[in-house]
């Protein structure tokens, strides 16, 4: 693996078994992303991106092929290893923002921090950083049942930035939000993406977030069927 | 992160107000279960003792071998100096003599000619000392059906069945025929004060109840009595106490050949009251544990259900790289939490309503109105010391068991599709 890559994928296939038959959601993938990226894996429902994240995500492995994520072959990771390379590197943000509802913003982003052991002080300080970020300050003590949709999007990519990982894997991230909202997120990745090099993949296919993206992997029916580099002058800003 | 799991507990009612309260609800009734049916299995027996038995009874040693026929020609004499000592040794029991008979009922018209007859089988109990607890006992005052309760010597109450059958009204006075201790005819005249009902056939048939020192002068038994009851005054029967009382009474008479020398004997040692009381036992033991098992199931349930409810979160959580034994041990802990708060809240307001029930009772006699039977006008709970943990078998043990259930599918469960479940 070249150690400016960060995810290289060979040959990957993942065979879901329906009863008796069985569904091929990804077949024979080949891949590489490189660090600092904001990628996207783009197509249709079924088309396998989900899949492809999760497996990317090290919470699903391979049927077949290789994965290596940051140096680690997601296949041969036992449950703790799995665990542990998330819990370090990587960030999730979900389509439905999937806060834990009863604890309020502070609490909710500085839970990676827990999982990390990090002493209070600095806890404290990288959350509120990562909360200044994502221009939340004045929404600390309050619960994701009280804030908008966007500020709750917002919340959870400081959930998944605060402990500056190196890989952020965002699944539809504006799915539910308007388009005021979603360009305003999206806003909000490229700069953190420029600013502190985090790595961005995207699952999706709505038209905004692709608009935003610097590579664009088609996905069909398991396969990839196109990628593409898009230049600086084409992205949406 | 024990903090912020603790938060998170006590933020989210459905975590944790909502099961705290299903297990307080369930165990507080466990608990109170266990209390009614020992109560009301301890009633069953207690209304044999009040009646019939006593929770101890000294008789004379001829008396108990044929105590099936009241042979009062065996009962004892000196019965007052017998019943203080009683009182002295055995301060934790109230003792009353009491006198067995059969007889002869006649009923005379206006001419003095016999009118009507049966025969009875009579009582004597002490129904006039203002000390005496006796009418209470065989609750008598609520089972008056026409007249009144007896006020003066000279007076006695009869069975209403019986009355009837003879024609008997209150007020009206009759003669009992029968055999006094020493074996020669007895006639005395009384007059019925009032009617009762008993509820048994047995009873109802030809039962009258008379004054002790009525009966006493009726059949010449002056200081006598076939036999002196003994009841717990905690209201319950206690064996183990009771054979202890019995044995540490009987030990001086054991080598004594005189047949007129006491025996005292414990409930469980008359007739097949030793039977019956080892039969309840298994009963309320069968009773109880089909009803801890039932409560069991719906604490399991609710353990395994807030367990799957909180699929997504646990989602989440092993996204952000929480490993799943350690999830699983907080869901654990969470539940041990709830179980001990749920079956520490349960067991005492359980206790509370069982103490109150034991104490006031719910009264029932509106529901026994019209049926005029002898039964007791409250039902009681009793407090046992296995109501203090009984509760934390459905309580801990179950809700423990169900969130273990339910967590296994963090194991079974590929994280994905946790993730899944979490999307949905």
């Amino acid at each position: 693996m070249d150690k400016n890559e960060i995810i290289q994928i060979k040959e990957l296939k993942k065979i879901f078994p329906m009863g008796k038959s069985e569904f091929t959601a990804l077949n024979d993938i080949n891949l590489s992303l490189g660090k600092g990226e904001f990628t996207g894996l783009i197509g249709p429902s079924g088309s396998g991106k989900t899949t492809l994240l999760n497996i990317v995500g090290s919470l699903d492995t391979p049927t077949s092929g290789e994965a290596w994520v940051l140096d680690q072959s997601i296949g041969k990771l036992t449950a703790k290893e799995a665990a542990q390379l998330r819990k370090k590197n990587l960030g999730f943000i979900f389509q439905s923002y999937n806060l834990l509802a009863v604890h309020n913003v502070f609490e909710n982003v500085e839970f990676p921090l827990l999982l990390l052991k990090i002493g209070a002080a600095e806890r404290r300080k990288m959350v509120m950083d990562a909360l200044e970020w994502l221009g939340l300050t004045d929404k600390v003590r309050s619960k994701p049942p009280q804030l908008s949709g966007g500020e709750c999007q917002r919340v959870a990519i400081a959930r998944a930035m605060v402990k500056r990982p190196s890989l952020v894997l965002a699944d539809e991230p504006t799915a539910n939000l308007d388009a005021a909202n979603s360009h305003h997120i999206l806003q909000t990745m490229v700069k953190l993406n420029e600013e502190l090099k985090t790595t961005f993949l995207f699952a999706t296919h709505d038209e905004k977030v692709i608009g935003y993206l610097k590579r664009k992997i088609y996905l069909f029916d398991g396969k990839v069927a196109k990628d593409e580099w898009v230049t600086s002058n084409q992205t949406a800003k | 992160m024990t903090r912020f799991l603790l938060k998170g507990l006590f933020y989210d009612k459905s975590r944790s107000r909502l099961p705290i309260i299903v297990v307080a609800v369930g165990v507080m009734l466990t608990v109170f279960m266990n209390a009614y049916i020992t109560g009301f299995m301890g009633d069953t027996i207690e209304m044999n003792a009040r009646f019939t038995h006593g929770h101890l009874k000294v008789m004379t040693k001829a008396y108990a071998e044929n105590e099936g026929q009241l042979p009062n020609d065996l009962a004892m004499t000196e019965v007052s100096a017998l019943k203080e000592e009683l009182s002295g040794r055995f301060p934790e029991l109230d003792w009353a003599a009491r006198i067995h008979f059969g007889g002869l009922v006649d009923v005379p018209d206006e001419q003095g000619e016999t009118r009507s007859q049966g025969p009875a089988a009579g009582m004597g109990i002490d129904l006039l000392s203002p000390e005496s607890r006796e009418a209470e006992r065989l609750n008598i005052r609520e089972s008056i059906v026409r007249g009144r309760m007896v006020q003066n010597p000279g007076e006695a109450l009869m069975a209403d069945q019986f009355s009837q059958k003879l024609k008997v009204n209150p007020g009206d006075e009759v003669t009992l025929i029968g055999s006094t201790m020493h074996g020669s005819m007895s006639m005395y005249n009384f007059k019925v004060a009032g009617t009762v009902s008993f509820g048994t056939e047995a009873l109802d048939r030809g039962s009258i109840i008379l004054d002790i020192e009525d009966a006493r002068l009726a059949l010449d038994m002056y200081d006598a009595a076939g036999e002196l009851i003994g009841l717990f005054k905690t209201g319950f029967y206690d064996d183990t106490h009771a054979m202890e009382i019995a044995r540490e009474f009987n030990t001086p008479f054991e080598t004594d050949g005189n047949e007129y020398a006491p025996v005292m004997k414990s409930l469980t040692q008359q007739g097949s009251m030793g039977q019956l009381v080892k039969m309840l036992d298994v009963w309320s033991v069968y009773i109880i544990a089909v009803f801890i098992l039932a409560m069991a199931l719906v604490l399991w349930n609710a353990g395994l259900l807030g367990g799957l409810r909180r699929y997504g979160e646990f989602g989440v959580r092993l996204a952000m790289g929480e490993e799943k034994n350690h999830l699983y041990r907080t869901l654990i802990y969470e539940s041990i939490f709830i179980g001990i708060a749920g079956a520490i809240i349960g067991t005492s307001i359980g206790l509370l309503f069982a103490a109150w029930v034991q104490e006031k009772g719910i009264n029932i006699s509106g529901l026994m109105e019209g049926s005029a039977m002898m039964y007791p006008s409250a039902i009681r709970t009793r407090i046992t010391p296995a109501d203090y943990y009984i509760g934390f078998i459905p309580g801990l043990f179950s809700t423990v068991v169900g969130t273990m259930l339910a967590g296994i599918g963090i194991y079974k469960r590929k994280t994905s599709q946790l993730f899944k479940e979490l999307e949905a």
